[in-house]
């Protein structure tokens, strides 16, 4: 570290800053190249720059310098039955930043039967008052109707919002049935929002839970027991089919699961549009510790949908991780004190739910997958980074070092090794699922807004300076392939003559499947569109054939018809 | 899911030609010309061994195949007669010189029948005299076929499907089924025993061939399970249907397809499931109408093949977590196979049905320009508007990936049809197929050298015999079986048409489709019913076969894996530290709202075994390092200090 020239006194909190001497790295290339920051955005990259004097100056010596990560799911500062988790706005940003993650997008759970603005209100105030780093909103739907249908809307559209969780667990509580997710679906498909669901299939998780407690098991392993990966795998399933249905893009949170993974990949090769976000836990350990003798350590384990068992797990879903199946890495951190957690110690379906993950993410994806081999260091870029805000619609503002964008950067560190423990995070949780853990690669450098937060292994945040990032709609990363499939879906009747046949006598008891679905569901009754029902006299009666334009003489539908000029219609006739 | 990946090769060019077009009878230059042998070569069946002692009289082999083809039958003559005064129409049968073929053999033998049952097998059997005769020439006899999903005479919305039980099985018989299993569809609200005890006396006083019951659960309460203990205690039931579909009429949902699937695993029965998502299937129903598409082309718009195999892969779900046998009826796609055949890999014990239309025929006709056509192939799940779906079912029933064959018959007329006529879906659902199901399969999987007869057998007889626990009573020749045999040319060639068709429907969804193969004779309880093109059926002579729980074939393996998934928990001390306050709304009401809806048993409150709570004095444990928080506070306890609360 060092200062050019000496007009450096006035600057010296100056917002300018210059790497010297990096490697750049993003998502599809590396680099040797200087940057230079002002205002907290990268002014000029290249050698030999020209800066003004008194700039602070940042030897890279060679090292990597990658745009900062993005953790696409974190749960800081969550209520939960009165009380909240243990990491507010600022410790867990101040977390992901001594991880080397200078942006995160959090979750805003509004509970069922308020309102989702209110919710998002409370959010964004207490985001504003203590992030230490730039943030983003997700908002969950934890309830359906009309007036949400209206909020969603407005979040889009004014609120800088693009990205709505439903559930498929927690039954009674968020889980939405099949029809509700079809609507939210289409609606957001509309609206160009991003789906996001939490997949289990909730139903069977109740049916499970109620057995397992009967059985006399109350332990956390209660929870595994009770959520199958089997649940996990079925629930993403249906949400890619009504996805697909729907002409949706979705995105599934936390893949726990091997068969959870691979049913997203086998529908990335369907050509779904589906993106996969393994969390930190996934990736990093299993679900072994659930067994675990001390209590304690075993309900710090308890997350939905829960580690698997499986203690290869980690690896498969690194390697999909690398192999593009899976997309981005969120941490999901959502962590809970050991006497927070002890709400539960009669029944682990009480045991508040998350993990920590947020610090560790980026020094774990390296240490799993880049040292390894499984992937490049510009993968690693784009499954920390770039890819979360191409989804969100920040790109290239985000994840990606390039003139213009926001001078969030890390310069990382592949030789250092540290152990994780409890004793050192900067977490609140007196547990971290990865305790013991020896991990390869770090950040040394962590600028974010243009301003250095971690250097020398020091941390200097200021808790209130993050600001919420608006995410635009329909991001082309995810829409552009919906937008052209939306335009060949259109499904045309067949024009054919009214059936002038005898019709039986029937009573309506039944077969009111559309009509009574509409009670349910806020939408119109169907109603038979007279001026679509075409009549050929073409007088081809092709017993099939592909659908043809319905460039038909059209006949209103009260209209009878004695024998046509061309000759009787066969309509009723068999063939 | 579909990784199973495509039709091999060489299968892709098989048994897809144009059905239209008449088939050419052998391929390849080095066959022989069809009949170019004939009065030239020795014939090798009259001379083989397993003919027997032959009677000594030639009988012309026809090769002719437009002509209906004889069988030599020979009634009791002169003295012969006399011995058989009390019985003239005697139910004892001999069956000369026939190729036995059961689903792992085949081999040459006679057979001996009387009173329904199958007595002897064997060369130089010694029977009565004035015995009635079948010479059989050498040609393949096997078990009769089991259709086993019929929906003969069923309600619907105050009309009943064209064919009652005398038509259908008449129509089956005349396919070479002896053997129906027919579903019984209580309306919701109704009594399950009185639905099915309705469906006995249709069934009775018209059906002509043996028949059996499912029983479909259409809604699902505490009385349900009893009724369901009851059908499968007293009355001979050991399958049930759920519907996934049908919202608001039949569709369950998945907690009560759970409790469902845990009864019938503790009944040994076995879990049969219609499906399809109903939720989504409703919702693309009210989106096509919404859009003014209202022909029958809007049903399969409505219920996409995801839709299918999105169901069978959660119905797949739940039965693992219940230790369930599964059943998916009417396997229509591509796409809902594949996941079955998935699920089998991965040992889930589940079976799947394709249905004669769905190996048949494809959904391209539901775009027919003729609304009643169109509205003939109307059935849920739909057919695949995919032309390759039928060879892609053929080649997975061939490979043994789906198991049995069904016929799924259940045909409107079109003027039924036609309360649907502005509108999808109040078309009654359902189409033929039971007459047709064995030639079609015959003609789709064994002309094309996809399956050989054995494999035939298992898939139109056997394995349903197996499923259902008829086997060996049904679905094998055997001595003590029961006598319903088909005695099957496979030179046979047919033209499928409505116009000479059983049923009484207008149209045939197979109409016009030249197959090869069909049944010259067909016996049924020991009596010949078909035998020259003629069937010669008695109204009411079906007998209800009554079927036991737990079939070996499907419980084998559930119960050895009942036994293994005991679970269990981990013993702890409890836990003693400090539990932070929570406000009153539980966030969990789960286990309890469940068992409002639903029968099963109120789960007690957890309560804390303490016998299981093992205290480990053994010392060190991995976690022993970690400071404790700052804020507990432990006492050292008299028998020293417990670490169960020590942070690690």
């Amino acid at each position: 570290m060092s200062y050019q020239g000496k007009k450096n006194i006035p600057k010296i909190t100056s917002d300018r800053l210059l790497i010297k001497g990096g490697r750049i790295v993003n998502d599809d290339q590396s680099f040797h190249a200087d940057i230079y920051m002002e205002d907290g955005l990268i002014k000029q990259i290249g050698d030999n720059l020209i800066v003004p004097g008194g700039v602070k100056t940042i030897e890279a010596n060679g090292k990597m310098v990658i745009p900062g990560g993005i953790d696409i799911h974190t749960h800081f500062q969550m209520p939960y039955r009165g009380t909240t988790t243990v990491d507010d706005f600022a410790q867990g940003s101040k977390a992901a930043l001594a991880g080397g993650t200078t942006m995160i997008v959090d979750h805003v759970i509004p509970e069922p039967g308020s309102s989702l603005i209110e919710a998002y209100d409370q959010w964004r105030q207490w985001a504003d008052e203590k992030a230490c780093c730039d943030y983003s909103l997700h908002v969950d739907i934890t309830h359906w109707n009309d007036s949400i249908k209206q909020e969603v809307d407005n979040l889009i559209k004014e609120k800088g919002v693009n990205s709505f969780q439903v559930y498929m667990a927690y039954k009674d509580y968020y889980q939405m049935s099949n029809s509700e997710l079809y609507e939210v679906f289409t609606f957001l498909a509309e609206r160009g929002g991003i789906a996001q669901v939490h997949a289990e299939n909730g139903e069977i998780i109740a049916e499970e839970q109620a057995r397992m407690l009967q059985m006399g098991i109350t332990g956390p392993e209660g929870h595994v027991l009770s959520r199958p990966e089997e649940l996990e795998a079925e629930a993403v399933f249906r949400a890619i089919t009504i996805a697909s249905q729907t002409n949706c893009p979705l995105y599934v949170t936390r893949v726990m699961s091997k068969s959870a993974a691979d049913i997203i990949s086998q529908a990335r090769k369907k050509g779904n549009v589906v993106f996969g976000e393994p969390i930190t836990a996934s990736l990093g350990t299993d679900g072994t510790h659930y067994w675990s003798k001390n209590w304690a350590k075993a309900a710090s384990f308890v997350t939905s949908p829960p580690l698997s068992p499986d203690p290869t797990t980690p690896d498969y879903l690194n390697t999909l991780l690398s192999s593009g199946d899976l997309s981005v890495t969120g941490s999901a951190h959502c962590t809970f004190s050991v006497s927070q957690k002890a709400i539960g110690k009669d029944d682990f379906t009480q045991i508040p739910e998350g993990v920590n993950g947020v610090e560790e993410r980026m020094t774990l994806i390296w240490d799993k997958a880049v040292t390894t081999g499984k992937m490049d260091e510009n993968m690693f870029v784009a499954v920390t980074s770039t890819n979360a805000a191409k989804i969100l619609n920040l790109y290239p503002r985000k994840g990606r070092v390039a003139v213009g964008s926001d001078a969030d950067l890390v310069i990382w560190d592949t030789d250092s090794i540290c152990t994780i423990t409890a004793k050192t995070h900067n977490s609140a949780a007196e547990y971290n699922v990865f305790e013991g853990m020896e991990l390869r690669g770090a950040p040394l450098v962590v600028i974010c807004q243009g301003k250095i937060i971690l250097e020398d292994g020091n941390l200097h945040v200021t808790s209130g300076v993050g600001r919420f990032i608006p995410c635009s709609a329909f991001p082309d990363y995810a829409y552009k392939r919906v937008k052209a499939r939306k335009q060949l879906a259109v499904l045309r009747a067949v024009p054919r003559g009214m059936y002038d046949g005898p019709v039986s006598e029937f009573s309506m008891s039944r077969g009111g499947t559309p009509s009574a679905s509409a009670r349910t569901s806020p939408t119109k009754q169907p109603v038979r569109n007279l001026h679509q029902s075409g009549f050929s006299l073409a007088g081809n009666p092709a017993p099939c054939g592909p659908p043809t334009p319905d460039d038909v003489p059209i006949r209103p539908a009260g209209r009878r018809i004695v024998v046509p000029p061309g000759g009787r219609s066969n309509i009723t006739s068999l063939s | 899911m579909s990784t199973a990946g495509e039709v091999p090769a060489f299968f892709k060019s098989m048994g897809s030609d144009s059905p239209a077009r008449p088939r050419q009878k052998f391929c390849g230059m080095f066959c022989p010309v069809e009949g170019s042998s004939d009065s030239k070569t020795l014939d090798f069946d009259a001379l083989s061994a397993c003919r027997g002692k032959s009677d000594g009289r030639v009988i012309d082999r026809q090769t002719d195949i437009s002509q209906p083809r004889k069988v030599e039958i020979r009634e009791s003559t002169g003295k012969e007669a006399l011995q058989n005064l009390d019985d003239r129409r005697s139910d004892r049968l001999l069956i000369k010189g026939g190729k036995i073929v059961n689903d792992d053999q085949s081999f040459c033998a006679d057979i001996y029948m009387e009173d329904g049952v199958i007595k002897q097998i064997g060369e130089n059997l010694i029977v009565p005299g004035g015995v009635k005769t079948i010479d059989a020439h050498g040609r393949m006899l096997m078990p009769g076929g089991i259709d086993v999903h019929t929906r003969f005479q069923m309600p619907d919305r105050g009309m009943m499907s064209a064919d009652d039980f005398y038509q259908g099985t008449k129509a089956a018989l005349a396919g070479g089924t002896t053997m129906i299993i027919d579903h019984v569809v209580p309306e919701p609200g109704v009594s399950l025993i009185s639905a099915f005890e309705q469906w006995r006396e249709w069934a009775d006083s018209k059906s002509c061939c043996d028949y059996s019951l499912h029983i479909d659960i259409t809604e699902w309460h505490k009385g349900i399970q009893e009724e369901m203990e009851a059908l499968v205690k007293d009355h001979g039931v050991n399958s049930f249907l759920v519907y996934l579909a049908y919202k608001d009429i039949f569709q369950l949902t998945d907690a009560q397809v759970y409790e469902v699937f845990s009864v019938i695993r503790d009944l040994g029965a076995i879990a049969q499931v219609h499906a399809e998502n109903g939720d989504i299937v409703a919702e693309e129903q009210r989106k096509i109408l919404e859009q003014g598409i209202t022909g029958p082309e809007g049903h399969v718009l409505s219920r996409p093949e995801e839709v299918e195999a999105e169901a069978v892969n959660r119905s797949v779900t739940v039965a693992n977590q219940t230790n369930c046998p599964l059943y998916v009826t009417k396997v229509m796609s591509k796409s809902a196979a594949d996941v079955i055949a998935q699920a089998r890999k991965k040992g889930t014990v589940v079976y799947g049905e394709p249905i004669t239309a769905s190996l048949g025929t494809d959904g391209s006709h539901y775009w027919s320009k003729n609304w009643a056509k169109a509205a003939a192939y109307v059935t849920s799940p739909p057919l695949s508007p995919d032309p390759t779906t039928p060879d892609y079912l053929n080649s997975l029933l061939s490979c043994g990936d789906l198991q049995v064959t069904g016929s799924a018959h259940c045909p409107f007329n079109t003027a039924q049809r036609a309360v649907g006529k502005d509108d999808f879906s109040l078309i009654p659902e359902g189409v033929n197929g039971t007459e047709e199901r064995m030639s079609v399969i015959w003609d789709k999987c064994v002309v094309t050298g996809k399956m050989d007869e054995n494999q035939f057998v298992a898939v139109t007889s056997t394995n349903a015999a197996k499923i259902f626990n008829l086997y060996p009573r049904k679905g094998r020749i055997a001595v003590g079986s029961d006598a319903d045999l088909v005695l099957w040319d496979p030179d046979l060639t047919k033209i499928i048409s409505a116009k000479s068709h059983i049923s009484a429907v207008e149209y045939n969804i197979f109409e016009g489709t030249e197959v090869r193969g069909g049944p010259l004779v067909v016996i049924s309880q020991g009596k010949i019913v078909l035998e020259e093109g003629n069937l010669h059926t008695t109204e009411g002579s079906g007998r209800y076969v009554a079927r036991k729980p737990f079939p070996d074939y499907v419980y084998k393996r559930i119960k050895a894996r009942s036994r293994l998934a005991e679970l269990r928990g981990v013993p702890r001390g409890l836990y003693d530290g400090p539990v932070c306050e929570v406000s009153v709304t539980p966030k969990t009401m789960t286990p309890a709202s469940s068992a409002k809806t639903s029968p099963a048993k109120q789960p007690n409150q957890p309560v804390r075994n303490l016998h299981q709570s093992g205290f480990s004095l053994s010392g060190a444990q991995v976690d022993d390092n970690i400071p404790r928080r700052n804020t507990q506070r432990i006492v050292a306890p008299p028998g020293g200090r417990a670490n169960i609360t020590s942070l690690g």
